[in-house]
């Protein structure tokens, strides 16, 4: 299990093959991966993310952790940045390895739906208009109830 | 204790962290201590329900018992991935 928070990109590519290489009893790997969105109406300048070093750590160890053991995952990466992004620019990515596919995609999901809402990040959208701290979905919170 | 503000929740009070002297045997205590220093601490937590807490770097509830701790952070509703 590794857990890296980081201001620099990261090598998807690189990262993937590094992940699913040298297994031999995991039959499927999962990655997932979070772009920077342009705005339709308002174009983005940078979407700049906020962070509290330590608890988000500590939070995703807890949350990988917990997908390792509920879907008896081989292994879990999580890669998230933090600071000034452009769009088109990836934000984070998540893989999961498990023997067999539903597993993996299962955890994957489940990694997702717990980082939105339960590590410590902040979104802020800068447009040429103004900036703008983003709201937490409802249906993210009730992305949780499904667990 | 050490107590830290995130997102804009740290811009409207204007400060990221700070030691705060304080007594408060819970989260809410803490939180009315703070709230009757300045108008904008009264103003950055008077919707608790757009606000989260965590103690210790543990996400908790504002009912939380502050015995021991060393660290309470506040912000809004994360929004990663």
């Amino acid at each position: 299990m590794r857990i890296c928070v980081q201001a620099e990109p990261f090598d998807l590519g690189a990262e993937s093959a590094a992940f699913a290489a040298g297994r031999k009893d995991m039959g499927a790997i999962v990655t997932f991966t979070g772009v920077v969105r342009d705005l339709a109406d308002d174009p983005l300048e940078v979407m700049e993310i906020e962070h509290y070093p330590g608890m988000t750590e500590k939070a995703l160890e807890q949350i990988a952790a917990d997908a390792v053991t509920r879907f008896s995952l081989g292994d879990a990466l999580v890669i998230h940045r933090y600071g000034p992004l452009k769009p088109g620019e990836m934000i984070m990515m998540v893989a999961t390895a498990a023997p067999h596919r539903k597993d993996a995609f299962d955890g994957a999901e489940f990694l997702m739906d717990y980082l939105k809402s339960r590590a410590p990040f902040w979104k802020r959208e800068v447009t040429r208009g103004g900036a703008d701290w983003v709201d937490a979905k409802d249906a993210d919170e009730d992305a949780l109830t499904r667990w | 204790m050490n107590v830290l503000y995130f997102a804009w929740v740290r811009e409207r009070i204007g400060l990221p962290r700070e030691e705060v002297d304080t007594g408060a045997a819970t989260v809410a205590e803490l939180v009315t201590e703070l709230r009757a220093r300045e108008e904008r601490y009264d103003l950055a937590f008077s919707d608790l329900t757009a606000l989260r807490v965590a103690v210790d770097q543990q996400l908790t509830d504002f009912d939380a018992s502050l015995e021991g701790a060393r660290e309470v952070a506040f912000f809004p509703p994360m929004t990663g991935g």
